[in-house]
């Protein structure tokens, strides 16, 4: 497998007896120009991956919080071009945390999935993941991602298929995404019961890290998660830390919060 | 009279691809619903039982066939070409779309769901849905921009008449594109019991191809009746796009006479070379929304630009996915029409025919004034009347600064 790095986090929180934690960004939100800082404070907080979020104008897998935050980034002035340039500016302050780009498909397709891989990996980007491309419309993504050094890590669903959690985990690299519900992203109260044997039926098809994500949002829903997968993905949660008070902070709060679900999830 | 389609070419192929356009982008959650969806339509189109139900509703329900109407008037005024008229706007509930949602209620009912969902921009579609989940006791949610809650008011109010919910969405422009996008973000959170029914040739495969059959009805009659009432196959067919059902309906079963030439209508609002348009083929370039890869209007980093029409049924920034391999093809051809030039189409043909049309429509017959210098009384056209104009008398008397 190549974007190994990604694997190796998730494996490493495991030898530590605990879920690695993948926290979610929108890239440049709330201003292009904190997204370095922000990313910063969240790899030092204790995440073990880091997803950057390119924003898109129609992010249909999105809830509120995350269209929101993508919104605003867009009229800050972000582009795909500007979040790998955020992700060159991350690794030049010296962060080494995996990082995984999350992004729509139409941007990717605009730029070129060549020129976007090529670009990414020399920023030192180690994944991509995209919401809108299923199994049957990777390939010619997952090719030029492959060509480029990184993997692509699909994401499944409680109402997917065995047949089709095999063909996705057959491509996968880095970690297996499962999706925790049924909608899209954002805060919710509990962490639906079903994702468990979804990822059960996941570990029947591969042997890569399996991580639960959507609506997970607080350390219980952590600590719960990692009694079963190797990592939950915290998203539109980080973003309200960073919307709760003025952008010069952002990168403390989001920092202090990705703390507050280490420790009180993680271990 | 058959219900679904047995002309035009043999696509989609099995992947939902028209060439390069079509496919399958959409969140993993809602893969299983589109295969299900898939096999049972597959199932029903072969259905006699289906068929003939879908047929009886749509002549004794719906009207159909709808009239081709010769327009002698109109022909005067084209150069004594032959100008027929393929009556949509006598349709059940105003519009072509009817055909469609009638279809795709029937085979919900046999998926055992019994929630529908669905987007509108002009309203026509939304009626339609709403009419249809009335007669057959469904429930039925329609999202519909805020900015198109205003333009189409007394679309509004028949659906919450028929028994609708109306849902508002207030993201991005607040028209069709962030309609559909709410819609999809609806069926994701309840796939298990809803069914979406997409109102134009646009989305994941299978929709593009199954609202294509479900409209190709009006393609089927058309060329019957021109050849009964004509004794030939025309020149021209002509109608609006914006995401292309009624055009796709109307040119299905003319793909393999390639003596007809095939053309779509545009929006180009305030013009195509200003930011307010919706001429997708035109202006657009290919790219990947709403579940399938199609022209799409977008920026230089591939983020959906906000679309502008003076018909809101025509104001989307994408297009069906066969329109775009038509286009690329060469079968049919594409124009756009402005805003003004579709309120002199409107003017045109009500005070000619005595018909008022829908604004979209309205597009498609501003285009044949273009095509005046090039008719002779040799030619025969057919022009798509898609939907009737009563939803848009506010928003043409606002275009001309009066209150009604």
């Amino acid at each position: 497998m190549l974007s190994n790095s990604i694997e190796k986090a998730f494996l490493s929180a495991r030898a530590e007896g605990r879920a690695g934690l993948a926290a979610f960004v929108t890239a440049g939100h709330p201003r292009p120009d904190l997204t370095p800082g922000i990313v910063k404070a969240v790899a030092e907080a204790g995440a073990d991956v880091i997803e950057l979020g390119v924003p898109f104008s129609d992010p249909l897998a999105e809830g509120p919080t995350i269209q929101k935050s993508s919104h605003d980034a867009l009229t800050a002035g972000a582009t795909p071009a500007g979040c790998i340039e955020a992700a060159r500016r991350v690794r030049a302050l010296g962060v080494e945390t995996p990082l995984v780009l999350m992004g729509y498909y139409n941007p990717i397709l605009s730029m070129g999935l060549g020129r976007y891989c090529e670009e990414a990996a020399s920023a030192g980007v180690d994944g991509l993941i995209t919401p809108d491309l299923p199994v049957e419309e990777c390939g010619p993504l997952a090719d030029a991602a492959e060509r480029a050094g990184m993997g692509l890590t699909p994401l499944v669903a409680l109402t997917s298929t065995d047949r089709r959690i095999e063909a996705a985990c057959r491509r996968a690299s880095g970690f297996v995404y499962c999706v925790s519900v049924l909608g899209v992203t954002g805060v919710r109260a509990d962490v639906s019961g079903r994702v468990r044997r979804l990822v059960e039926r996941v570990r029947g098809y591969t042997d890569l890290p399996v991580a639960v994500g959507f609506g997970v949002s607080t350390p219980e829903h952590v600590r719960e998660i990692s009694s079963y997968a190797d990592g939950a993905v915290v998203g539109s949660a980080i973003i309200d830390a960073i919307t709760s008070g003025p952008p010069d902070s952002a990168a403390e709060r989001a920092g202090e919060f990705v703390r507050s679900l280490l420790e009180g999830g993680c271990r | 009279m058959t219900a679904t389609a047995t002309t035009g070419h043999a696509l989609p192929d099995q992947n939902g691809r028209f060439g390069p356009y079509g496919g399958k982008f959409v969140p993993e959650t809602l893969m299983s619903a589109l295969e299900e969806l898939e096999q049972a339509y597959d199932e029903v189109r072969r259905d006699k039982s289906f068929n003939e139900e879908l047929s009886e509703l749509l002549r004794r329900y719906v009207g159909r066939p709808t009239p081709l109407y010769f327009a002698p008037n109109l022909s005067r005024e084209m150069q004594g070409a032959s100008i027929y008229l393929k009556r949509e706007d006598l349709a059940h509930t105003g519009a072509h779309k009817i055909n469609n949602a009638l279809g795709q209620a029937l085979l919900a009912q046999r998926l055992g769901k019994r929630r529908i969902i669905a987007e509108t921009g002009a309203g026509q579609h939304g009626v339609a849905t709403a009419t249809v989940c009335a007669k057959l006791g469904m429930e039925c949610v329609v999202y519909m921009g805020e900015e198109d809650i205003h333009r189409q008011s007394p679309n509004v109010y028949r659906m919450k008449l028929l028994g609708a919910e109306v849902r508002s969405v207030t993201s991005g422009s607040r028209t069709l594109k962030d309609a559909i996008n709410e819609t999809i973000r609806d069926w994701v959170t309840n796939v298990e019991t809803t069914h979406y029914i997409i109102g134009s040739v646009v989305g994941p495969h299978p929709y593009p191809k199954m609202v294509r059959n479900f409209q190709a009805v009006i393609g089927s009659e058309a060329r019957r009746q021109v050849l009964e009432q004509a004794g030939r196959l025309p020149d021209y067919a002509v109608a609006c796009v914006g995401g292309g059902s009624n055009a796709i309906g109307l040119f299905y079963a003319f793909i393999p006479d390639e003596t007809v030439q095939l053309i779509g209508v545009e929006a180009a609002g305030e013009g195509v070379h200003t930011h307010r348009h919706a001429a997708t083929i035109t202006r657009g370039r290919p790219g990947a929304l709403h579940g399938s890869m199609s022209y799409l209007l977008q920026d230089e980093h591939g983020q959906v630009q906000e679309a502008h029409s003076i018909s809101a049924g025509l104001d989307y920034p994408g297009v069906g996915p066969e329109h775009s391999y038509l286009k690329d093809s060469g079968r049919a051809e594409y124009v756009a029409i402005t805003d003004s030039e579709a309120l002199d189409g409107f003017d045109l043909i009500t005070r000619r025919e005595g018909i008022i049309p829908a604004l979209e429509p309205a597009h498609a017959i501003a285009y044949l004034k273009k095509m005046k210098p090039s008719l002779t009384s040799n030619h025969v056209v057919i022009l798509l009347m898609s939907g009737r104009g009563d939803k848009d008398l506010g928003a043409v008397a606002a275009a001309r600064g009066i209150s009604i």
